[in-house]
């Protein structure tokens, strides 16, 4: 059922599952601290994905068929234990419901503004995958009467702290950056800092809830443009 | 130690490493140098290994100058250099005197040029590298991710080479001939229709003027995209393909990860040659087998060092 694939001339794709769960990131991130263990010297960088470890390799040292080799014992060790259901952290923030594409959200879920923000902050999230931009944390657990697909094209900038839907993910973007997602509100709060450490609160497998706040509260907690 | 003072940055000019690796598990984009290849030349000239920090420079219009005697070398685009006004070579190393003033006009043909000094351009790393991210507000000369900036200094080694000398000219790649770039198919290929395949490697495809450091969007007839639900991790060159069916690829300051569906990743060192073309320009693809793909690269590390 795993499958490794190359993942262009200096990757490897390993697909570990074909739908996430709610143990299976904490599992990916026990894989990819065995395998920085293990063959750290080899590999360069390692992105868990919601279903998936991508493997940045040294393409001087190694390449995708030696490497899957070194990998197959360790998955099949990584396969034979048992998955844990550990808590996680658990991670409460605010947010402003004031997002661009809030009606829009409403109109195509049949449900009013306010049972949008009912449904989205009632909900406890998992943190499934990081990445895209700096902290910005795949959360899972998204209400499937909010499940929308992604904008058929990007916007060119979405303002930091958006939080957003898609699928059946939710997310904040902790910078400015373009974006894929409908915006539902704003966070307050810096979610990446390169001088903090760790320099994003996030890990894989924790849990998030959201609560709403007026835009005073908003300003107050330190919220930028919007 | 020597310096450059910036007399004009130009409009995008940026400090690039060989990239911020180790932190894409935290979503921190690599970042580097839009054509590797060119800034690897650059390093070369001067004797540094091919990760050492340059100066991006795009579309030129850049003055800097000397505050001490030093060794600099521009590779890429086809920017008029001068050193008060007395015309250098492009793609070669040559020295500056104090007090002198080397002008970097606007190219004639690619997009990106490469500064480098000895021992690379000091700055402060920020997670490991000084690789400019404005996006993300990390590295540069300040550390907060922003472009080459008036009375900047770039500070280096001095050097101390016997003569000047040039990238001999078969090596000096050509930006104004037609752009035929090489794609490994893979990734979720297989859950495409064939015969969106074959439209991909068969049409010419514009580059649009939306396009930055993050990636080349495409602009042709539309591709039917399948559906893909879960984000995983990307790399550079990745051909996404959103619903809209215009192509992404991917570059220098692409996201980590991405849930549009891939149909397979431009070769690095092609992806470089991509990044050198003006907006509008013609594109066209064809398949590359992955062998020889990691063959040619690993030529390129050996030779450049990584």
């Amino acid at each position: 059922m795993i499958r490794l694939e190359p993942a262009g001339a200096e990757a490897l794709l390993l697909v570990l599952a074909d739908e996430p769960d709610a143990g299976l990131p904490q599992r990916i991130a026990a894989l990819a601290e065995t395998l920085r263990r293990e063959l750290g010297h080899l590999l360069l960088d390692l992105v868990p994905g919601w279903t998936t470890l991508l493997l940045h390799y040294d393409l001087t040292r190694t390449d995708h068929l030696a490497l899957a080799e070194r990998i197959e014992p360790l998955l099949e060790a990584w396969l034979s234990v048992p998955a844990v259901s550990e808590s996680g952290q658990v991670h409460e923030i605010p947010i402003w419901y004031c997002g661009e594409d809030l009606t829009w959200v409403a109109e195509a879920c049949g449900l009013s503004i306010g049972e949008l923000v009912d449904v989205h902050s009632s909900a406890e999230y998992r943190v499934g995958a990081i990445g895209f931009s700096p902290g910005f944390a795949y959360l899972s657990g998204l209400d499937p009467r909010l499940a929308l697909p992604r904008r058929s094209s990007p916007r060119i900038r979405v303002p930091a702290g958006s939080l957003a839907i898609a699928e059946r993910q939710t997310a904040i973007y902790p910078q400015a950056s373009p974006g894929g997602w409908h915006l539902l509100g704003l966070c307050p709060w810096t979610l990446f800092d390169a001088h903090r450490e760790p320099p994003c609160p996030f890990a894989l497998g924790d849990r998030v809830r959201f609560f709403a706040i007026d835009e005073a509260r908003y300003r107050a907690e330190g919220g930028g443009e919007a | 130690m020597s310096g450059l003072r910036v007399i004009k940055p130009g409009p995008l000019s940026l400090l690039q490493d060989a990239g911020r690796r180790g932190w894409q598990h935290l979503g921190v984009s690599p970042a580097g140098p839009m054509d590797p290849l060119a800034a690897a030349w650059a390093n070369r000239l001067l004797g540094n290994t091919g990760g050492c920090a340059v100066l991006e420079i795009s579309l030129g219009g850049v003055e800097l100058e000397a505050e001490e005697a030093l060794w600099v070398a521009l590779t890429g685009a086809d920017m008029p250099l001068s050193v008060d006004g007395e015309p250098r070579l492009n793609w070669s190393r040559f020295r500056l005197e104090p007090g002198q003033r080397l002008q970097i006009g606007y190219a004639r043909s690619g997009q990106r040029s490469y500064l480098a000094l000895v021992g690379g351009i000091r700055a402060e790393p920020v997670l490991g590298s000084v690789a400019c991210q404005m996006r993300e507000g990390l590295g540069g000369l300040d550390g907060e991710g922003v472009r080459l900036a008036k009375g900047d200094l770039l500070a280096g080694d001095r050097g101390d080479f016997p003569r000047g000398a040039s990238v001999p000219w078969p090596w000096q790649p050509d930006y104004t001939s037609a752009q035929l770039l090489r794609v490994m198919v893979g990734g979720d290929a297989a859950s495409f229709d064939e015969q969106q395949l074959r439209a991909f490697f068969e049409n010419a495809w514009l580059l649009s003027p939306q396009s930055d450091r993050m990636g080349a969007r495409l602009a042709g007839e539309a591709l039917v995209a399948p559906q893909r639900q879960w984000s995983q991790g990307v790399v550079m060159g990745a051909v996404q393909v959103p619903p809209d069916g215009q192509p992404i690829i991917l570059t220098a300051d692409r996201q980590t990860m991405g849930g549009y569906p891939v149909l397979g990743w431009v070769h690095p060192l092609d992806v470089g040659r991509l990044a050198q073309c003006p907006a509008n320009q013609v594109l066209r693809f064809t398949p590359m087998k992955l062998e020889d793909a990691q063959d040619e690269l690993r030529a390129f590390y050996r030779f450049f060092g990584r």
